[in-house]
């Protein structure tokens, strides 16, 4: 098992200088998730935070080859980028047996929305790169718009809670098991607050001949509306109140990889955040009640699909 | 920071100069607290290093060193996720600075 003095000793693939926000969750993940593997390492980011606040011209916080793509085609382009390393071995141009890790990574705008058919036909087409989503749960960048992978009952811009709606009306889509569809060799869910599972995780990815998909929680104080110190409690909770399961799917197999000794209510996630504020009222208790029926459902099924690929 | 002019740009958005960030210095735009170390009461289980979001904690080996306060943001998140008993990083109050991007 990797010791965190251990990984801590590594280079940053990603450095200081960023501009992202007071207590963001996306560093928190690629400084755990790129150490997963010390091969060279070429990244294409989708636009979003991640890259517009690690890319000012002319400065950039990568360490390390790293290739802007358009919001819908982060998948494309790596699958473009794997295609042609594999062509230059084919050509003898590079050893055979020299080891190059791909990634693209984009948050759950570039993920779950735009960028879902160019990930689904890379994923289809085989190629060998790990696809890395930081699910903030909105269009974060941009001032917050709602996104499929938005959880029912938060308030977006785009889906303000008000006299006409309380927040969002439609429930989160559930992108990881569409990408467990496509029979990949590996698919997982993951949360910074858990860095060993991660770091495996990444390293699970990274190491499969393949496709691999990795979709990972990533507080944003910024948009979910709470104190900034508390991102690393928040994903916490995520997994305690099982808002968010920590699973993966291992050439088909499904495994629940934490189980809270206590299931929590769901308040205690909706609670710390403003862009759930409103569902207090009494006229939203109905809301709060449907988002728990939600995730217990949710939950439940993950328990059958264990039990199903045993 | 010095910045540069298109004659001294490369072409196309290519950066050649990996990790050049740093020359960004984010603590310019610290919330207006900021952590103190206190060594005597670290573990050196390093979570503060791990749940830095601005690559803000200096490490030695396998030693807690203190911060670096030209990118550390004053989010809070290394005092909150400390877990001795008798805290090894305190939030402060400081004078804030505003932003200024000026000279250095
Ligand atoms: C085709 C296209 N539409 C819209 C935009 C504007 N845009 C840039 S980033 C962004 C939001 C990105 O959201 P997400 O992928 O969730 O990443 P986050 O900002 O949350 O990190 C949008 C809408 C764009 N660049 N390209
Ligand atoms: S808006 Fe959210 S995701 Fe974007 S940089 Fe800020 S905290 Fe991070
Ligand atoms: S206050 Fe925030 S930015 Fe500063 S060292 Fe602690 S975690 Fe890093």
């Amino acid at each position: 098992m990797a010791k965190l003095k251990d990984i801590a000793q590594l280079e940053d693939r990603l450095v200081a200088g960023h501009g992202m926000c007071l207590g963001c969750g996306i560093p928190l993940i690629f400084k755990v998730a790129l150490r997963a593997t010390e091969d060279p390492l070429i990244i294409s980011n989708a636009t979003g935070c991640l890259e517009v606040c690690t890319t000012i011209f002319p400065r950039t916080a990568w360490n390390t080859t790293w290739v802007h793509s358009a919001f819908e085609n982060a998948a494309a382009t790596m699958a473009g980028i794997e295609a042609m390393y594999k062509s230059l071995k084919r050509n003898g141009k590079l050893p055979q047996d020299k080891e190059i890790k791909f990634l693209a990574t984009a948050g759950d705008g570039g993920t779950y929305d735009i960028g879902l058919q160019a990930l689904s036909g890379a994923m289809e087409r085989g190629h060998n790169f790990v696809y890395l989503c930081y699910d903030n749960n909105a269009y974060a960048n941009t001032g917050g718009q709602r996104s499929s992978a938005t959880p029912f009952g938060a308030s977006a811009t785009t889906s303000p809670a008000g006299s006409e709606i309380p927040g969002k009306l439609q429930r989160k889509k559930d992108l990881t098991k569409i990408l467990a569809a496509h029979n990949i060799p590996y698919v997982a869910q993951a949360n910074p607050a858990r860095w060993q599972d991660l770091y495996n995780k990444a390293k699970k990815a990274f190491e499969v001949e393949g496709p691999a998909f990795l979709n990972v929680l990533c507080p944003c104080p910024t948009e979910w509306k709470y104190d900034e110190s508390m991102t690393v409690k928040l994903a916490k909770t995520a997994m305690d109140t099982c808002v968010w399961p920590l699973y993966e799917v291992d050439n088909g197999k499904y495994k629940i990889n934490y189980t809270p000794k206590e299931k929590k209510s769901v308040t205690e996630w909706l609670k710390p955040q403003g862009r759930f504020r409103h569902l207090f009222k009494e006229e939203n208790a109905w809301v709060i009640e449907e988002y728990q029926k939600q995730v217990d459902e949710d939950w439940e099924e993950l328990h059958k699909l264990v039990e199903m690929t045993k | 920071m010095k910045k540069e002019t298109w004659k001294e740009l490369t072409i196309g958005t290519i950066n050649p100069n990996a990790g050049n960030s740093v020359q960004n210095h984010t603590g310019t735009w610290r919330s207006g607290t900021k952590p103190e170390f206190i060594e005597e009461h670290c573990i050196h289980c390093f979570f503060c290093w791990l749940y830095c979001p601005h690559f803000a904690v200096v490490i030695d080996g396998d030693k807690v060193k203190g911060f670096n306060y030209d990118y550390c943001t004053g989010c809070g998140l290394c005092a909150e996720e400390c877990p001795t008993k008798e805290k090894s990083i305190i939030m402060v109050k400081e004078n804030v600075q505003l932003a200024g991007g000026g000279e250095e």
